[in-house]
């Protein structure tokens, strides 16, 4: 499994999304929200993106004030989960138009679903912006 | 109850509302949200399918971002699953996929709706179902959704075939026959053009090959072409892992494709793909030199730029490449130590675990200098991430990179003085040992400690205790080698140790006894009589494990004269400042403190009068007035002056079990017996010397209180204690730098006797309890230092084995169903591997996956260690049914098209030829 979870937290360190492609209980996933938020915010422009965390990385982003966090295997490739952060944000820029954090929170379904385009079981499926978009625009239709 | 009314659902709460009302509540947040969750529960029971979707959508929310248990409505889920309307269904899956897993009990119940929706001719129903699937699947689903997954994995809709291949991952995980069923379309697939597709399926084999590489090298032509022909950055990464992984195992592969790597290096614009390649080929195509000299250039690109984060990959991959290319890492130097003080912890610390890869014997000393300027400069957590690194690489291997030990030494001494330095349990463990150990040292140790002990500003930090300890004991121990014994007994009796917590003043207290014998005995017994020779006689010759009992004090009887000459009357202010030091100590509240103050002072008084007697009138008669005296410090010197040596770990191993014993009952009391004592950090070696020092305080009492007879007594106990276990006490008389005679700590060789002495070592500790307890209470206190360790090991060692089985028997049943060619001659390397396997279960499994699978070559053996691993299992069993898979496509279907049948046929061979033949044809055409 590449991807272990995704997160998007803000910059006060609440959680916005939280994707799992493994089972986690709630205790377990606080915690481990709890302990990366602490890790990655505390970080500056100048430190580099990637943070060892138990025996996986972090390979996180920011944008504006939201927080992009995804937790890879430690064989994955970093700049390559940095390139996907930056397709899922683009992604979301075209559906919402310039997204920001409140899109998110308000359509919380709908970015599930997108990630769900991209990304199945831990792999990164799809992407193409435009094959990521066609369902959840059908969708919105009906 | 007839659920909420028609009212309920128009005035429900959507999920909007429901975030906007949360987003204006400052303060009463969870107030709020236990009222939100209140409706839920009320709406969700509605027979409204609307009412209910928007219930469990908002719960889902709740549960998401709020962590709150969403379980209870597991069926409610299943109910709004049922809906027609698709916009239910999704909230459904959503809601299914984020709260179900292999517990909860209502998972038997979607089989059917799954199965509805994947056989839908709507392909977002599909969809829908199959992303649920690959997060819920357990065997039971896995089991009875393989056809569908197989129909939907030839599907001509590209969407769902997709995402039946990326599904199919879980599916084989969970369920390994499945591998029967679907592995021919999943390779099929691999020679889909579609880049949806391909990389669907590349990302699929490039998880498996993680597992198992070797049942995939039949595969290598079709990866060969994607590698080629790929436009797609995504796949070619993931390609080149699966290329990782195939080419240590087969080197005609990676003649074929190391240059079409190069190719991809040189060309590509994409960073990603470039660290990619760059990281394929200093992992698996090293002994390529000029493959390697390219990587390195590009890494040098990588370490020079601006951006963080190529800095740090960089790093990353100097990393890898130090274990087989060290000089890559000193052309870098320059980058690597500059890295050090990089405004990244991150890249400091990849920095300097470089730094740490390049040090030899040749070089430990610069770079330890380097390394400790830096240290003095960072900030705490980086400081002490520096001498942590320092210790452990100095330490390895019993000191083996050290060859000047006064320098190394000294290095302990201005590493505890650090200001951030918190390593002070290391350094304790490392100057006792290394006092222990070497011998030609201790000269050098005595003065680092007594630098340490004399300097008053060093007791109020707190991190310096446990250093300070280990110098109080040092100094104690091999006070012979003190250039100013009285300077030594100030410095551990000045009014500051009043700071030190009483396990460590104890030790302080116990060194200044050891250091005004010591005194004692130069001033009266050497100055002049040759009486009492009988205690130290028998001394000697019952031990001959020792070593210099005469010639080392001898020589530093020398020393000592020449630069601090012990007179009568500095002995009488030595005796003096005891007495003004102690004696408030004998109203401390802890025992151990409380204790040997009164051993000491009792001592003092015994010598006092006597001393001060022969000292009044030496002119005439001292010789008879002082025998008394004389003939006490000699004793008690002679009791100190046994040499310790360290203790094997696995000493205990070696001692025969005698028959008949009553175990176990016995533990109870050791617990009652040594809760008191402080026991050094044995991490990596016991000490015998807190318990050794009780042994010695505790008979120096009794010759205080008691005749000397007696005391003989108890020092010719110590002897038979010596003499019984003659085992644990290793000899020390080697005058190398490094005594090779005793084991390493974590040599593997030794943990493997224990392994097989494991429940021995908890009979042995018992045993050696009993006879001792009569004489003298102290006594059994060096098996009691063991008992720390001992009744750790058999919990790490028994566990597994037990488990082991349970597991083993059920891959074997797997293993035996399909292939007769079951290896069982790795069956031996089981015990360590599993021990390890068990050692770091509580990490999780994904690392030491990779480990085994890219460290060994030989597929058996890794199929045995993977034993420790339930996961790991699991993928075990697949593979297994993989290559039977392969064993019976072959049968199967020999008139299928020609090529896919002979790669079938390379398929079977890996299995039925040992691993390392190249029976193989040439994969690549």
């Amino acid at each position: 499994m590449g991807i272990r979870f995704i997160l998007m937290v803000n910059k006060q360190g609440q959680t916005r999304l939280a994707q799992y492609y493994e089972w986690l209980t709630l205790e377990e996933r606080r915690a481990l929200e709890g302990e990366i938020v602490r890790k990655c915010l505390a970080r500056n422009e100048q430190q580099c993106s990637f943070v060892e965390h138990r025996n996986y990385k972090i390979v996180y982003r920011r944008y504006a004030s939201l927080f992009f966090l995804v937790g890879v295997d430690n064989d994955e490739n970093e700049l390559a989960i940095l390139e996907f952060i930056h397709l899922l944000v683009e992604t979301m820029d075209r559906h919402f138009g310039n997204v920001c954090e409140l899109d998110i929170m308000l359509h919380l379904e709908k970015a599930h679903f997108m990630l769900e385009e991209m990304v199945m079981n831990g792999c990164i499926v799809e992407t193409s912006k435009a094959n990521i978009l066609t369902p959840v625009q059908l969708l919105e239709k009906t | 109850m007839s659920g909420p009314s028609l009212m309920d659902s128009l005035f429900q709460r959507t999920l909007e509302d429901l975030i906007k009302g949360l987003r204006q509540q400052l303060i009463g947040e969870q107030a709020f949200i236990s009222k939100a969750l209140e409706e839920i529960r009320k709406e969700i029971k509605s027979t409204d399918l609307s009412t209910k979707s928007t219930a469990l959508l908002k719960l889902c929310y709740l549960s998401n971002l709020h962590f709150h248990d969403m379980s209870f409505a597991a069926f409610h889920a299943l109910e709004v699953l049922s809906s027609p309307r698709f916009s239910h269904k999704k909230i459904a899956y959503h809601a299914i996929s984020l709260s179900f897993h292999d517990s909860t009990p209502v998972l038997l119940l979607i089989t059917n709706h799954l199965r509805k929706d994947l056989t839908s001719t709507n392909e977002f129903e599909v969809s829908l179902s199959l992303q649920c699937l690959s997060r819920i699947a357990n065997v039971d689903l896995a089991r009875d959704l393989t056809p569908e997954v197989f129909t939907l994995l030839s599907s001509n809709k590209l969407y769902v075939r997709k995402r039946a291949v990326a599904v199919v991952l879980r599916v084989f995980e969970k369920y390994p026959d499945s591998v029967r069923v679907c592995f021919k379309r999943l390779v099929e697939n691999l020679e889909n053009y579609d880049p949806q597709i391909l990389s669907a399926v590349v990302g699929v084999f490039s998880e498996l090959a993680c597992k198992d590489p070797r049942s995939y090298l039949p595969l290598a032509p079709e990866f060969y072409k994607i590698l080629v022909d790929s436009k797609s950055n995504w796949i070619s990464i993931k390609v080149l892992k699966i290329f990782a992984k195939l080419a240590p195992l087969e080197p005609r592969l990676s003649n074929r494709v190391v240059e079409p790597i190069c190719d991809l290096m040189r060309k590509t614009g994409a960073k990603s793909l470039l660290f990619e390649c760059v990281r394929t080929v200093v992992t698996s195509f090293s002994e390529y030199e000029s493959a390697v000299r390219l990587a390195v250039g590009k890494i040098r690109e990588f370490l020079v730029d601006e951006d963080p984060n190529l800095k740090y990959l960089g790093l990353h991959a100097l990393s890898i490449v130090a274990s087989k290319h060290l000089w890559v890492v000193s052309e870098n130097k320059e980058v690597v130590i500059k890295s050090l003080s990089d405004p990244d912890p991150n890249i400091k610390i990849e920095s300097l675990r470089l730094v740490m890869a390049m040090v030899s014997e040749h070089n430990v000393a610069e770079i330890s200098k380097v390394l400790v300027n830096y240290a003095l400069k960072s900030d705490p957590l980086f400081c002490n991430e520096i001498l942590g690194s320092i210790l452990s690489t100095c330490s390895r291997n019993v000191y083996e990179i050290i060859v000047d030990f006064d320098w190394y030494v000294s290095l302990l001494g201005e590493m505890s003085r650090i200001p951030h330095c918190q390593m002070g349990e290391e350094i304790e463990n490392q100057l006792i040992d290394i006092g222990l150990r070497v011998k030609d040292v201790r000269l050098e140790l005595v003065r680092v400690a007594r630098d340490l002990l004399i300097d008053p500003a060093l007791l109020g930090n707190s991190f310096l205790h446990r250093v300070l300890s280990a110098a109080a004991w040092v100094s104690g121990e091999y006070v012979e080698f003190s250039r100013n014994p009285l300077e030594l007994m100030e410095a551990l009796l000045q009014p500051r140790t009043s700071l030190l917590p009483p396990s460590i003043m104890a030790i302080y207290i116990q060194s200044a006894f050891k250091v005004l014998v010591f005194c004692l005995h130069t001033c009266f017994v050497r100055g002049g009589s040759t009486a009492g020779v009988s205690a130290s006689a028998s001394y000697e010759s019952f031990d001959d494990l020792s070593i210099e009992n005469g010639a080392g004090s001898t020589v530093a009887h020398g020393q000592t004269c020449t630069s601090a000459p012990i007179t009568n009357e500095s002995i009488v202010n030595l005796l003096k400042l005891v007495e003004l030091a102690l004696s408030p100590l004998l109203g401390s509240h802890d025992v151990e403190v409380q204790e040997r103050a009164r051993n000491l002072l009792g001592f003092v008084d015994l010598i006092k009068l006597e001393a001060l007697n022969s000292l009044g009138q030496e002119e005439n008669d001292s010789e008879q007035k002082g025998v008394e005296a004389t003939k006490i410090i000699r004793l008690v010197h002679d009791a100190f002056s046994k040499e310790l040596g360290p203790v094997s770990l696995s000493a205990q191993g070696k001692v025969p079990v005698p028959d008949g014993l009553t175990l176990n009952e016995n533990l109870g009391d050791l617990e009652t017996i040594c809760s008191d004592i402080e026991l050094p950090s044995s991490n990596t070696f016991s000490f015998g010397y807190p318990s050794e020092e009780k042994d010695v305080s505790s008979f120096s009492n009794l010759q205080i209180k008691e005749d000397s007879g007696q005391s003989n007594e108890s020092t010719s106990l110590l002897a038979e204690h010596r003499k019984r276990h003659g085992l644990y006490y290793l000899p020390s008389g080697k005058n190398e730098v490094i005594s090779n005679d005793y084991p390493p700590a974590n040599d593997p060789a030794l943990q493997g006797d224990n392994n097989d002495t494991a429940s021995d070592l908890v009979k042995l500790t018992a045993e050696s309890l009993v006879p001792k307890r009569k004489p003298n209470h102290s006594k059994p206190r060096p098996v009691v230092v063991k008992l720390d360790e001992a009744d750790e090991k058999p919990v790490a060692v028994k566990h597994p084995e037990s488990r082991d089985d349970s597991l083993s028997g059920a891959v074997r049943d797997i293993l035996f169903g399909s292939e007769d060619i079951l290896p069982t001659s790795s069956r031996s390397n089981l015990p360590s591997s599993n021990r390890k396997g068990k050692e770091k279960q509580h990490m999780i499994t994904q690392v030491e996956s990779k480990e085994n699978v890219v460290g060994d070559g030989n597929s058996s053996s890794r199929r045995r260690k993977d034993h420790s691993h339930g996961k790991e299992r699991r993928h075990r069993k697949k593979n297994a049914e993989e290559r039977n898979e392969t064993d019976r496509k072959e049968k199967e279907s020999s008139s299928n098209h020609p090529r896919r049948h002979k790669s079938r046929q390379r398929a079977e061979e890996p299995l039925k030829v040992p691993p390392q033949t190249s029976v193989i044809p040439d994969f690549l055409l």
